[in-house]
């Protein structure tokens, strides 16, 4: 089957080349402000992508993601705070000094190396997420159940996270715009630009990575797992391993996402790690539409911009109107915009409104509201 | 001798509040499977009706002798309120997307946030209004007679019963705002519930001061568990709901009439949401974010507790409150001043309310290596399904 | 069924189309010259909007008394000061944002902005490196001093160590030990490890203290150990955040934790605006301290709240926050007034040695950015309102606590360019 023979292909060709046109295009085009949330709403789609790779062919709805997102932040944020805090007093981050804290707490030593931080990134959030996974799926603890525990964890780390001051400046955060890395400011309009076309270039392959897992054999046990776990249980694979690996494939991405998204923003929170925050990537992936990578991509992008125009313009008004999409998604656009527009949805918007003539066939079928035909 | 019991009362009293709030929750999610993430907001509305009950029973002159016993008027209310705004959601939301729990699980929590945010844009004395006109819009049809709701006239008669509620509810809320300034604004601020007299203070009792609003609350506790327990194993639609949580199509085939079973199961989840939303009113003070900072202790006790058994949501309440208290105020270390040092510290650094929450999560998933579907897991083929 | 599922989808949509009354600029009407756009960063909407919207009102009050009286004069020309508002959301990141967008898109000289420590760290970066200008209102925990950060409020030297000083030597339960709540952040945290450094000078005894979880309200176990290491009575320093002061009040009355019973409470985050929220009768007999107190009765004092109520309802009251969001303003348009330029360079410099004849009394800009201030310790009293104790003279602020152990014999001075954020005295 050549690439450009389906409809499907072609839609995805004209988004792609709108989109990487609208990347090389953009830093000439956008304010420094724009292009730098632009930046951010892209290292967000790295994530969303995960969400898509667990929920969207998995079935698996974590609620939890932003754990994996923080923890990619916070190695990233350790670091650059590492290398910036040799004028500070006991060359340690200024922060310690506040809580009277002296000595560096051991888990921040390995991060003075710059290669152990750029593993880091990916791999600890990877490693957590499959620990935790292995735990929960070990048990065949799914569906909402693990939504609710999925919550619950992120609650605990936030919690945590929050709570520990000396360790890593509780609430406050690690702060990256003022840090240094090669030579430059992070929070320097060139360092933004370099880290604008890294998320671009990082969402690019994060795409083709998350294509090349669904493709083949792997993801078509994905798909079985979200249709029919027991099926596939009793046709001789065990989820449980299929589940924990794409499990921490998406907390990797998580973190690489986070990390991104940390040195763009100027700084890593407990906020990250809030209940809305992570239930809200869920929803940028079920706009896009969920089980196509693309629409991730596209949902967390748009998502991301149209909250910040509106709660510029009218800033209460920004819960109900995501209020609304949550429930208008699910219940009218269960397939999310891409979806819909893949599914005909346009053309029988036409017949909706009554330009186009709908056909009649003989016979006609009475079709229930399953999709399924009655007899 | 004195530490334990006052630890124990200590924990119940915590655990009574996550019993009510997860009371209903718990019902749903064994009947439907269905998590309901806007319960915390429903626990809200509950909340709020508390307040405008006070407000009203203050500020209405042939009312104000009974203020009192205003609490009690507005546990009916806030069951009222919630468990209409439940239907509301059922009847529109949630029906439309049985079969897929996680679907829910997102549409719930867009219900949340705009509930949420209704409170803060809308005055709350035209909330009611909207209430009330729900309240008669939905059950209005049900007392008149089915041969009148028939055919084309039926449907006049239906709208006819929506404007009627319509107009009720408009005068509600005029009447409200004019009567009571309060209610009159919208407001993002948190609002203040003051318990009347004969409920505050404590009452001392063997060298231990039980607070009155916390042995209130266990008693609003105990009467629901006994009243939802009565109607689950005496009434007839308890019996019927029964059914359908053991065995949906089933009890379809055999004639019960699952919408309703869905629908009365719901509302009284949602009621119950309501009752728990007076007993945190009587705690803290209520806010648009009142039921946010409850539901996830509800859903650990949820988890913990298993599906579809009362026993297994009452016990995982009160074990997780008395952790809480042992743990969290550091109760460990007075009971037993000199356990081995390594303990003392690993303790002492989890005895804070926020770290309390972090190990009993822990030992929560440890215990659900063991006992994966909770301490009473349902047993039979539907488990796997 | 498919009707309805279309009026369904037909409602979902009119939700969108929810709007709520936007923000715009002022509109007093008069000659001027030129216009000056200021930006105005708070939460408008999420937890903390309840606090900080107060907080815009405020600053919204203020420039309109200036539009009306003229506006700003800078080089003969009269500038309208109009003022764009963006809103923080209660989310730390997203002050980092809007200030992003204030300073690069819409170009303001000057950011009024913050309520929560936790956001002016995470703007404090994004002012730094693009050297603009942060006006920050609230009474905090210090241990900070930017080169791009005015600070209005309080430090801990000007409300918490005159009010533990006053809760150990004068209060009814003076002698007596003492236990520490807060929230789980950093202000609670900082803040009592002053106190706790205090106490032990004074010779006093910590006994317990205990954090709460942002958002968490089972304030159970605290009671459970203020009980167990308080048995008698004592002194509780309370810097619980927001609503979580309801649920200590009313649960603590109900414990017999009360100043009958000898428990005294020292608040250091509860205003004429918490109390009425709170109930007073939850909270009679217990201490605040703060610069600005409504009952202070002076006729700059009435004044300000006069117009306040005039401007935004008689049942409003005003309290330290906003009196400080106040004097910012004004503080301004003095400095750029004497720069004779918008630039933040200069204004900074005019903007030391300010004197501003605020509603709390006189306060001066010293060179480490803080005001010096009055201190008033009050009882509140059951009208909703703080009885004044005691009033300091005025205060010199100190941006490097020198009863914190971290930043003892340090301080802050950026008119000499040797000193800067943190020399050794």
């Amino acid at each position: 089957m050549s690439i450009f023979s389906t409809k499907k292909s072609w839609i995805n060709l004209t988004i792609w080349v709108l989109i990487i046109a609208f990347i090389i295009a953009a830093p000439s085009l956008l304010p420094v402000f724009r292009l730098n949330l632009l930046g951010r709403y892209l290292s967000l789609a790295i994530v969303a992508l995960g969400v898509d790779l667990i929920w969207g062919f998995t079935g698996m709805l974590s609620l939890g993601q932003g754990i994996f997102f923080a923890l990619g932040g916070y190695c990233a944020a350790m670091f650059l705070q590492l290398n910036s805090a040799g004028e500070f007093p006991n060359g340690i981050p200024e922060f310690f000094g506040l809580y009277g804290v002296e000595k560096l707490p051991f888990f921040w030593e390995p991060f003075k190396s710059s290669i152990f931080t750029l593993i880091s990134i990916w791999l600890l959030p990877a490693i957590i997420a499959g620990l935790l996974g292995y735990l929960v799926f070990r048990n065949r603890i799914k569906g909402v159940y693990f939504s609710i525990l999925t919550q619950a964890a992120l609650l605990v780390f936030f919690n945590f996270f929050n709570g520990q001051q000396k360790l890593i400046n509780g609430t406050n955060g690690l702060k990256t715009d003022v840090t240094q890395l090669f030579g430059q400011m992070v929070g320097s309009e060139i360092m933004q630009r370099w880290f604008f076309w890294i998320s671009a270039v990082l969402v690019i392959l994060a795409w083709f990575f998350a294509r090349w897992i669904v493709r083949d054999r792997f993801g078509n046990v994905l798909i079985g797992i979200r249709d029919d776990e027991a099926r596939v249980r009793f046709t001789g694979y065990n989820p449980v391993i299929f589940k924990t690996i794409i499990f921490s494939i998406a907390g990797g991405l998580a973190g690489i996402s986070g990390a991104l998204y940390t040195v763009q923003s100027g700084i890593v929170s407990p906020q990250f790690m809030t209940v809305p925050f992570s239930i809200e990537m869920v929803i940028w992936v079920a706009v896009g539409g969920r089980g196509t990578l693309l629409g991730a991509i596209l949902g967390a992008v748009l998502i991301n911009y149209a909250k910040s125009l509106v709660s510029e313009a009218l800033p209460a008004s920004w819960m109900f109107i995501q209020g609304g999409l949550f429930i208008l998604v699910v219940t009218a656009l269960p397939e999310g915009v891409l979806g819909w527009i893949r599914k005909d949805g346009p053309k029988k918007l036409l017949f909706l409104i009554g330009i186009n003539k709908k056909l009649e066939t003989y016979p006609s079928l009475e079709v229930n509201e399953q999709g399924e035909v009655k007899s | 001798m004195q530490l334990i019991f006052e630890s124990l009362f200590n924990g119940v009293a915590i655990g009574s509040v996550l019993l009510v709030a997860a009371l209903g929750l718990a019902i749903v999610f064994g009947l439907m499977g269905v998590i309901n993430l806007a319960h915390g907001e429903l626990m809200m509305l509950g909340a709020y009706s508390t307040y405008i009950t006070q407000l009203i029973f203050k500020q209405v002159s042939f009312l104000k002798p009974f203020y009192d016993s205003y609490v009690i008027v507005a546990i009916g209310i806030a069951f009222l309120v919630s468990g209409t705004v439940g239907i509301l959601l059922e009847r529109t939301v949630i029906r439309r997307l049985y079969g897929s729990p996680l679907e829910t699980l997102l549409a719930t929590w867009g219900v949340s946030l705009i509930l949420q945010q209704f409170v803060r844009s809308v005055p709350l004395a035209y909330g009611s209004g909207l209430v009330i006109t729900l309240f008669f819009g939905l059950f209005a049809p049900l007392f008149i007679s089915d041969d009148l709701l028939q055919g084309a006239k039926g449907k006049l008669i239906r709208a006819s019963t929506w404007g009627f509620s319509a107009l009720l509810g408009v005068a509600t809320g005029g009447i409200l705002s004019s009567l009571v300034s309060k209610l009159s604004r919208a407001s993002a601020r948190n609002v203040d519930v003051t318990a009347p007299s004969w409920m505050r203070g404590g009452i001392d009792f063997v060298g231990i001061t039980f607070p009155k609003t916390r042995l209130l609350i266990i008693l609003i506790t105990l009467i629901s568990v006994l009243v939802v327990i009565f109607f689950l194993d005496k009434t007839a639609w308890g019996m019927r709901i029964r059914a359908v949580t053991q065995n949906r199509s089933m009890s379809d085939c055999l004639g019960i009439s699952t919408e309703t079973v869905d629908i009365i199961t719901f509302g009284i989840g949602s009621g119950l949401a309501g009752v728990a939303g007076v007993a945190v009113s009587l705690l803290g003070s209520v806010g648009p974010n009142v039921g946010g900072n409850y539901i996830v202790g509800c859903f650990m006790v949820v988890v913990l507790g298993g599906v579809g058994n009362l026993l297994g949501t009452i016990l995982a309440s009160f074990s997780i409150g008395i952790m809480t208290d042992l743990i969290g105020a550091g109760r460990l270390l007075t009971i037993w001043p000199e356990m081995p040092s390594p303990l003392y510290s690993t303790i002492d650094f989890f005895a804070t309310t926020s770290m309390a929450r972090v190990m009993i999560f822990a030992l929560i998933v440890i215990f659900l290596q063991f006992r994966p579907t909770g301490m009473f897991p349902q047993k039979g083929r539907m488990v796997e399904s | 069924m498919k009707l309805s599922k279309r009026i369904f989808a037909g409602l979902a949509t009119a939700s969108l189309a929810v709007t709520v009354t936007a923000c715009g600029g002022s509109d007093s009407s008069g000659n001027f010259d030129d216009t000056v756009t200021v930006g105005i960063l708070h939460s408008l909407s999420g937890t903390m909007a309840i606090s900080e919207s107060t907080l815009v009102d405020t600053e919204k009050m203020a420039i309109e008394e200036i539009n009306a009286a003229g506006g700003v004069t800078v080089d003969g020309k009269s500038y309208k000061i109009e003022y764009i508002v963006e809103d923080g959301a209660s989310d730390w990141p997203t002050f980092a944002e809007k200030s992003k967008k204030l300073i690069d898109q819409d170009g303001v000289p000057v950011v009024f902005g913050g309520w929560t420590s936790a956001s002016r760290k995470a703007m404090l970066p994004v002012y730094e490196s693009k050297d603009a200008f942060l006006y920050y209102p609230i009474q905090y925990e210090a241990q900070e001093c930017s080169n791009n950060i005015f600070y209005t409020g309080a430090t801990p030297n000007q409300q918490s160590e005159p009010a533990t000083d006053f809760m150990y030597k004068r209060s009814p339960a003076a002698g007596g030990d003492f236990f520490l709540v807060g929230s789980d952040y950093v202000f609670p945290r900082t803040s009592n490890t002053i106190t706790k450094a205090q106490v032990k000078q004074l010779g006093g005894k910590v006994v317990g203290e205990d954090y709460l979880p942002l958002g968490n309200t089972e304030v159970a176990p605290i009671i459970s150990k203020i009980k167990v290491a308080l048995p008698d009575g004592g002194i509780i320093i309370n810097t619980l955040n927001g609503d979580q002061n309801v649920a200590f009040f009313k649960q603590i009355q109900d414990a017999g934790i009360t100043p009958s019973n000898g428990y005294y409470v020292m608040n250091y985050s509860i205003a004429e605006e918490e109390i009425s929220t709170i109930g007073p009768e939850f909270l009679e007999g217990h201490y605040g301290a703060w610069n600005y107190m409504m009952s202070i009765d002076t006729p700059a004092s009435k004044k300000f709240a006069k117009s306040f109520k005039k401007r935004w309802g008689n049942d409003r009251v005003v309290a330290d926050p906003q009196e400080s969001a106040y004097n910012m303003v004004y503080l301004w348009k003095q400095a750029v007034e004497d720069a004779g330029t918008f630039d933040d360079n200069a204004v900074r410099e005019a903007l030391v040695g300010q004197t501003f004849d605020a509603p709390q009394g006189p306060v001066e800009v010293m060179p480490n950015h803080h005001l010096s201030q009055t201190v008033r310790i009050g009882e509140i009293n059951s009208e909703g309102g703080f009885t004044i104790l005691e009033e300091t003279g005025v205060v010199e602020p100190q941006a490097w606590n020198q009863k914190h152990p971290s930043s003892k014999g340090f301080a802050c001075d950026w008119t000499d360019p040797k000193k800067g954020e943190k020399y050794r005295l």
